[in-house]
């Protein structure tokens, strides 16, 4: 394939980015687009994990809460710039993945399904509990992101960061399946003991892609916190993690595209039935269902294998 | 020296001694069966060897180096790689992509690097796309290389799993039943396909049902029955041996 | 003399916080006994077990609220969920029957969201409660208070441990529903209807979580969002106790329950949601099949 062609998704994905904001009418819009962009970039990582490796994880939002608040408290409490904090952030939050993830992917399915989980509410209790350094339930305030002298403000900033951060992430998630280390990832999915066979050391695999995906996630948080200006618990706890999930599955297992339109959608998903009460849960429970009962592959690999393309290519 | 020493070998699940002291060694270049009644714990014998499972006693050496306990991807890093009896082929990749995980262990497996996509990641993978396809070429199964691994029929698979074992340049192959489930035709294009293999230079470790092809390339046999080491020789010593022939028909000796 | 009493306040604590353990633990076990029991006949974990604990619950709550002698309400609460067990399994999982372990965890989690959804539309935000069953003087033993509904808890847990048992090895549908769990296909061969075994253990595991509900609501109010945590820690319980093991799920349920009670009495009541969280971590850690659970080795 030629370097040109290999890339055409990248430049689609580019161009669309830079037209949008020729048709979005006002900041509410460039808002919701905001946070399709934030939840797109953590569902890429989180789709290498589920979608590629074919493991689990229910608590992934613990991960997206301890950036949000290293990037809250470091600088509030302890004077830290915002990028290290957010740096810092990230750092704790893949140290924490790794130090976990090595019992962890020892167990399957169930078991891991649990152990996921488990973490991510402990994260999210600690966080209600530490009102001193957290502000307890109410959540507090963050600080701006700055770097030399310049402050990201207003929604029409943070549009073009997050637009350049979500191509580099696009970019690069499409580089990682598409070498050695992804055909790996990939075949552990497979075959667990072929692999192994191969040579490929399944378990350092798996840590890998759980930290790398707890880093994007915390990286995300942090940027959630200074855009918002302001964090609650909310943002660690385990509807979160299933809300995460859920554009994963919606959207398509094992699909880069489908990440981005899984985020997509169930972005806006919320907004359209905010004013409707329990309604919201609902419509995220009945999708959920609903999808993995008849499209369990998600839309973008089931549309994709009905109109034709195998999918393969399609990634 | 042998390639494969193995000494006095076993291991129990739970009371049952599914491999009892088995001791036989393979030389360098050889086809060599392992054949026995079924349940004589033949293919438990290869994940023994192969890492899959520890063995409770006994030793096992790959040119001269202790390799018993040792985890499967490690061994495949001392050139050991296997095909198995229940099909372990990665049915979520195409026909390919499974040929050039077998090339894993030769590629750049580093995570940033493959994340922002370094020119040699790239050109490596280019290159091995090519040797993989040759490879299917020489399992013959060239018109496959781009179909999804799942949309392949049995017999294909079973070759497929023969070629991704040589994608890793292996100096021992392990074939566990590589002709089971297959017909005639098919069995005789494996054993064909064996051979070649053979001639190439690497080691092949054999467990097969189908006599005829055993007795047809084999250098070595080691005939188990229930765990335990029954005989070693030639095709011609193992067929004459009246011990075998008891075995295989059941009656008491 | 001091010391004698220093030593009986200690005791006293100590058996406060057992008593606390032990009555949560066995709506723990409950729940776990329900996790295990679909488990067993369809492999599948359901997520919105904790799901039924609330309906039990809320209904009884809403019955009782209507007017209707509490009796009426309480058998109505068991019935319903146990109806609504019998939808899950026929609208949801049964549709897609040998997907992969992920697929299926998506959709009961799908199913607690839909249930605990609904319930928030009908019912509100709003916690609630009803008196307890015989009222709530409590009983004094060794200084320490029992609540006369702990006695309901703890009995009535007790009697439905009994009956399951009488169930299981004693009646033909329960060695049905054990010979599916051992073999589905053998089972079906032998002429059980496996269709049916799904439904039943479907059934009977959400009407053993409502009836946690309906026992524990009068000691701690419900609402409805109290599913999911009370969900989890039976499957923490059944993790404790080693997936697919009755006894283990009845043992695992109180041991959490008293670890959580002593936790919260002696180290943090704040962290007391997280015990069962870390408790868990630290035994897949360390042995990750369970207590009861066994050694499996996989073939190749």
């Amino acid at each position: 394939m030629s370097v040109l062609k290999r890339n055409y998704p990248l430049m689609i994905l580019a161009a669309v980015l830079l037209m949008l904001p020729l048709v979005l009418p006002n900041n509410y819009y460039y808002d919701i687009a905001i946070r399709m962009a934030i939840n797109a970039i953590i569902v890429l990582g989180l789709n290498l994990l589920i979608g590629f490796a074919g493991q689990i994880s229910l608590g992934h939002a613990g991960f997206v809460g301890i950036g949000a608040y290293a990037s809250a408290i470091l600088p509030t409490h302890f004077g830290w710039h915002p990028l290290l904090a957010t740096a810092a952030g990230a750092a704790i939050a893949s140290a924490i993945a790794a130090i976990v993830a090595r019992p962890i992917f020892r167990l399957k399915g169930h078991y891991l399904a649990m152990a996921t989980l488990g973490l991510g509410i402990i994260t999210a209790i600690v966080i209600k509990n530490e009102a001193t350094y957290t502000g307890g339930p109410d959540g507090m305030p963050v600080a701006a992101l700055g770097l030399m002298g310049f402050e990201i403000s207003g929604e029409k900033q943070w549009y073009w960061v997050l637009a350049v951060l979500l191509l580099f992430s696009f970019w690069a998630a499409r580089n990682l399946i598409d070498s050695p280390f992804g055909r790996a990832l990939r075949a552990l999915h497979g075959s667990e003991v072929a692999s192994q066979v191969m040579g490929v050391d399944i378990v350092r695999y798996k840590v890998a892609i759980f930290v790398l995906s707890a880093f994007f996630a915390s990286l995300m948080g942090s940027v959630t916190a200074h855009y918002i200006g302001f964090v609650t618990p909310n943002i660690a706890d385990f509807f979160h993690s299933i809300e995460l999930m859920t554009m994963v599955v919606v959207g398509g297992m094992a699909s880069i595209y489908g990440s981005l339109i899984g985020a997509v959608l169930l972005t806006a998903l919320p907004q359209a039935l905010s004013t409707f009460e329990g309604w919201e849960t609902v419509a995220f429970g009945s999708i959920l269902i609903l999808c993995m009962i008849f499209m369990p592959k998600g839309l973008v690999p089931t549309l994709a294998a009905r109109f034709g393309r195998n999918g393969q290519e399609d990634r | 020296m042998a390639l494969l020493e193995v000494d006095n070998l076993s291991i129990a699940f739970g009371g049952v001694k599914a491999v009892q002291n088995v001791s036989f060694s393979v030389d360098r270049g050889l086809v060599y069966s392992v054949i026995g009644p079924n349940g004589a714990g033949k293919t438990t014998l290869f994940n023994l060897i192969t890492g899959v499972y520890t063995p409770s006693e006994g030793e096992i050496r790959l040119d001269g180096q202790s390799i018993a306990g040792v985890a499967p991807h490690e061994l495949a890093l001392k050139g050991m790689a296997r095909t198995f009896q229940n099909l372990q082929i990665c049915m979520n990749m195409t026909a390919l992509e499974n040929v050039m995980v077998g090339a894993h262990l030769q590629l750049d497996r580093n995570l940033i690097k493959a994340m922002l996509r370094f020119p040699g990641i790239a050109r490596r993978d280019h290159a091995l796309k090519d040797e993989a396809r040759e490879l299917m070429r020489f399992v013959g199964l060239e018109s496959y290389a781009n179909l999804g691994a799942s949309s392949m029929p049995y017999g294909a698979l079973k070759r497929l799993e023969i070629a991704r074992a040589l994608a890793a340049k292996p100096q021992i192959l392990f074939l566990d039943e590589p002709a089971a489930g297959l017909n005639s035709k098919e069995t005789a294009e494996i054993d064909e396909l064996v051979r070649k293999v053979a001639d190439s230079g690497v080691t092949v470790v054999l467990v097969e049902h189908d006599m005829k092809m055993v007795m047809n390339i084999s250098d070595r046999i080691l005939v188990l029955d229930y765990g335990k080491k029954l005989t070693e020789g030639t095709a011609r010593e193992v067929r004459e041996n009246p011990d075998v022939i008891a075995a295989y028909l059941g009656s008491n000796v | 003399m001091e010391r004698k009493d220093r030593g009986e306040t200690i005791l006293s604590q100590f058996l406060q916080f057992l008593f606390s353990g032990i009555t949560v633990g066995a709506t723990y076990a409950l729940a776990a006994l329900g996790f295990t029991l679909i488990y067993s006949a369809s492999n599948v974990i359901n997520f919105a077990q904790g799901e039924f604990i609330m309906l039990g619950g809320m209904l009884t709550f809403v019955f009782m609220q209507s007017g209707m002698p509490m009796p009426l309400a309480i058998l109505l609460a068991i019935a319903i969920p146990a109806l609504v067990g019998i939808a899950l399994e026929k609208l949801a999982i049964e549709p897609a029957r040998d997907a992969e372990v992920v697929t299926l965890i998506i959709i009961t989690i799908g199913a607690s969201l839909v249930i605990r959804g609904l319930v928030q539309i009908w019912l509100g935000k709003g916690a609630h409660t009803y008196p307890a069953f015989s009222g709530s003087d409590p009983i004094e033993v060794g200084g320490a208070t029992l609540l006369p509904q702990s006695l309901w808890v703890l009995g009535i847990t007790a009697l439905v441990v009994i009956a399951l048992w009488y169930f299981f090895s004693r009646t033909l549908a329960g060695k049905a529903i054990l010979a599916t769990s051992c073999n589905p296909l053998a089972a079906k061969l032998v002429g059980i209807n496996t269709q049916w075994v799904l439904l039943v253990s479907f059934a009977l595991s959400a009407a053993l979580g409502a009836i946690g509900g309906v026992l524990l609501t009068p000691i701690t109010l419900t609402s409805y969002d109290v599913g999911i945590m009370l969900g989890l820690k039976g499957f923490v319980a059944v993790v404790v106790g080693g997936l697919g093991s009755g006894l283990g799920a009845v043992v695992g349920g109180l041991l959490v329950g008293i670890i959580e009670a002593m936790a919260a009495g002696y180290i943090s009541s704040a962290y007391k949601d997280a015990i069962p969280f870390i408790l868990i971590l630290f035994i897949l850690f360390f042995m990750p099949r369970g207590i009861f659970g066994a050694q499996v080795t996989e073939r190749v």
